[in-house]
């Protein structure tokens, strides 16, 4: 049991709004959550590396590669800066991959989906990189002090990243020829419905949630994100003449928001528990990049322990 | 000055900016540890960056009037003019780490004289591309001393990477009619003046990292006139993919 007046000063601190800093007490299911969603985070973004990555090689213009090549990099950093960040809680990098490489650890399931054309670059830097910053834009305000600061960071280059995504979109849905517009729907059918998916189950499924907000780890429940994330998406795709895959998806002018219909929760669940498209060849990817590399990780120690050895013989 | 031997010359620039960037960012995401995805996307941003200026050079004297994209991705392979070296392929981590610094402490030197160049253009690309390749050359200097003194893998690694690498070294200090009347124009390179200072400081660094200097006088040639490795075919139907499959489209 922890102690209870430890417990209420702290939520006392939280409530007030303060940030909790690395050396500061707190209760293990706060560090755990922590951990566990910031590492899911940092693994995110690494694994996100390789849908759009699949596109590097091929990318149309100059122009473009040098974008996607940049943003792609701007995910390794951001995953660098996450793996830090938990390591202020006291969890070093090498377990949390390690974790990430036997598939005990989550990350964001979006990434399990293919990117099968020109098209998909542009769904995903403007739905998914879209649905990652409202969603933390909220956790901009989150408790635990590092992880705020980290989000207020990547924020800034998340927005970059989702410009140029609706930007390779309206060259092809508004501007293009017949077969990019018909390339840019198909794409824009396929990742619609998994970028709503990305804020989680319901309120009404959501059984941590609860505990979340009063810490304030969490600032907003997942469909208040998730209706966010429709109103601005919506008209954006009517501007650029894309057809909303949702027959349901309606004004509604008492609520001043969007209805749309209900998601697949049984893909949602499949995909989760690792059945996506493209799941297992993700982690085989990461798993072979990290095997092909231990050689080359040894050598960097082997080498970085004969030069302090060398130091210590040279300053004697 | 005679524009066609000055846009042949920025073309070969251009190409081997172009093919080495298309090589090293194919590692974006299967790097050996997540600080060499950063700094191998870093360097072929740098080289994608460099390409992009050239082909805007050349495209401005084109007699078919291409821009900086069609001439970078939409040329029949013959028309390539890279050297083979930059275009094999990746091979494992040592190889591309040797790649790497043979071909930048190359570059380096070469930049330093173009920096002097009578063209405006040129020693402007010069300079500023000259902050980028000091990085490039410290970055895989760093790794050719991790590698060759780090373990008994590491180093075998390594040794081989640089025999098989060795000859194709010969072609980057090649003069023809195109280099030659370059030089005579006073804004070329004369790159066979940059091999003995190369190798000085190139034997420099293999003995520190334990390694030895390959000795082959022997060395491929034919990327300057467009005649490739097999390799090169693969390497453009993937780069040139959405080009040829959508002519004319803009994206």
């Amino acid at each position: 049991m922890e102690n209870q007046n430890l417990l209420e000063k702290f939520q006392r601190y939280v409530d007030a709004e303060n940030k909790i800093e690395a050396k500061d007490w707190m209760p293990d299911g706060y560090r755990k959550t922590l951990i566990r969603q910031m590492a899911q985070h940092a693994h995110s973004e690494v694994v996100g590396m390789l849908p759009e990555g699949n596109w590097i090689s091929r990318a149309p213009s100059l122009r473009r590669k040098a974008i996607l090549i940049s943003k792609v990099q701007d995910e390794a950093g951001h995953g660098l800066y996450l793996y830090s960040a938990c390591e202020t809680l006291g969890v070093d990098r090498s377990t949390l991959i390690d974790e990430l490489l036997c598939g005990k650890a989550k990350y964001s399931s979006i990434f399990n989906y293919p990117t099968l054309s020109w098209a998909d670059i542009g769904a995903i830097g403007w739905l998914v990189d879209g649905a990652a910053i409202v969603n933390q834009v909220s956790l901009q305000r989150t408790s635990y002090g590092p992880y705020s600061r980290a989000m207020v960071r990547i924020c800034k280059e998340e927005s970059f990243h989702q410009r140029q995504g609706y930007e390779i979109m309206i060259a092809l849905a508004k501007n293009g020829n017949a077969a990019q517009k018909k390339m840019a729907q198909e794409a824009f059918n396929r990742w619609w419905w998994p970028a709503l998916m990305m804020f989680g189950p319901s309120d009404a499924n959501s059984p941590n949630s609860a505990q979340n907000m009063a810490w304030k780890i969490k600032r907003h429940s997942n469909d208040e994100l998730r209706q966010k994330f429709v109103d601005m998406t919506v008209p954006q795709a009517e501007y650029v003449g894309l057809t909303i895959p949702d027959k349901d998806l309606k004004w509604n002018e008492e609520t001043g928001h969007y209805a749309f219909g209900e998601i697949d929760w049984t893909e949602f669940n499949e995909v989760v528990k690792g059945n996506g498209p493209c799941n297992k060849q993700r982690l085989q990817t990461r798993n072979a990049a990290h095997e092909k590399g231990t050689w080359v990780r040894e050598a960097a120690m082997a080498y970085a322990q004969k030069q302090s050895e060398r130091q210590k013989v040279s300053a004697a | 000055m005679n524009k066609e031997i000055y846009n042949k010359y920025i073309i070969r620039l251009a190409d081997d900016a172009l093919i080495l960037g298309q090589r090293l960012s194919e590692w974006c995401g299967h790097g050996p540890i997540l600080e060499e995805d950063i700094a191998l996307a870093n360097i072929s941003l740098d080289y994608i960056g460099q390409a992009t200026n050239l082909f805007k050079q050349a495209s401005v004297a084109d007699e078919l009037g291409r821009d900086e994209d069609a001439l970078a991705l939409a040329r029949m392979e013959s028309e390539y003019n890279n050297a083979l070296l930059l275009e094999l392929p990746n091979g494992d981590y040592a190889f591309t780490i040797a790649r790497q610094y043979y071909y930048t402490s190359f570059y380096l030197l070469f930049l330093e004289r173009l920096k002097q160049s009578s063209d405006s253009f040129l020693a402007g690309f010069a300079e500023k591309s000259i902050k980028e390749v000091r990085y490039h050359v410290q970055h895989a200097g760093d790794w050719m001393l991790r590698m060759g003194d780090g373990t008994e893998e590491s180093h075998t690694r390594i040794q081989e990477a640089l025999h098989q690498l060795w000859p194709y070294l010969g072609e980057l200090f090649e003069m023809d009619d195109v280099e030659r009347a370059t030089v005579e124009e006073g804004y070329g390179v004369d790159r066979s003046l940059l091999l003995d200072e190369w190798k000085m400081k190139l034997s420099d660094l293999l003995s520190e990292a334990t390694l030895t200097l390959p000795e082959s006088a022997w060395h491929h040639t034919g990327g300057r006139h467009g005649r490739h490795t097999e390799q090169m075919g693969f390497l453009l139907a993937e780069m040139q993919f959405l080009q040829r499959a959508y002519p004319g489209a803009k994206w």
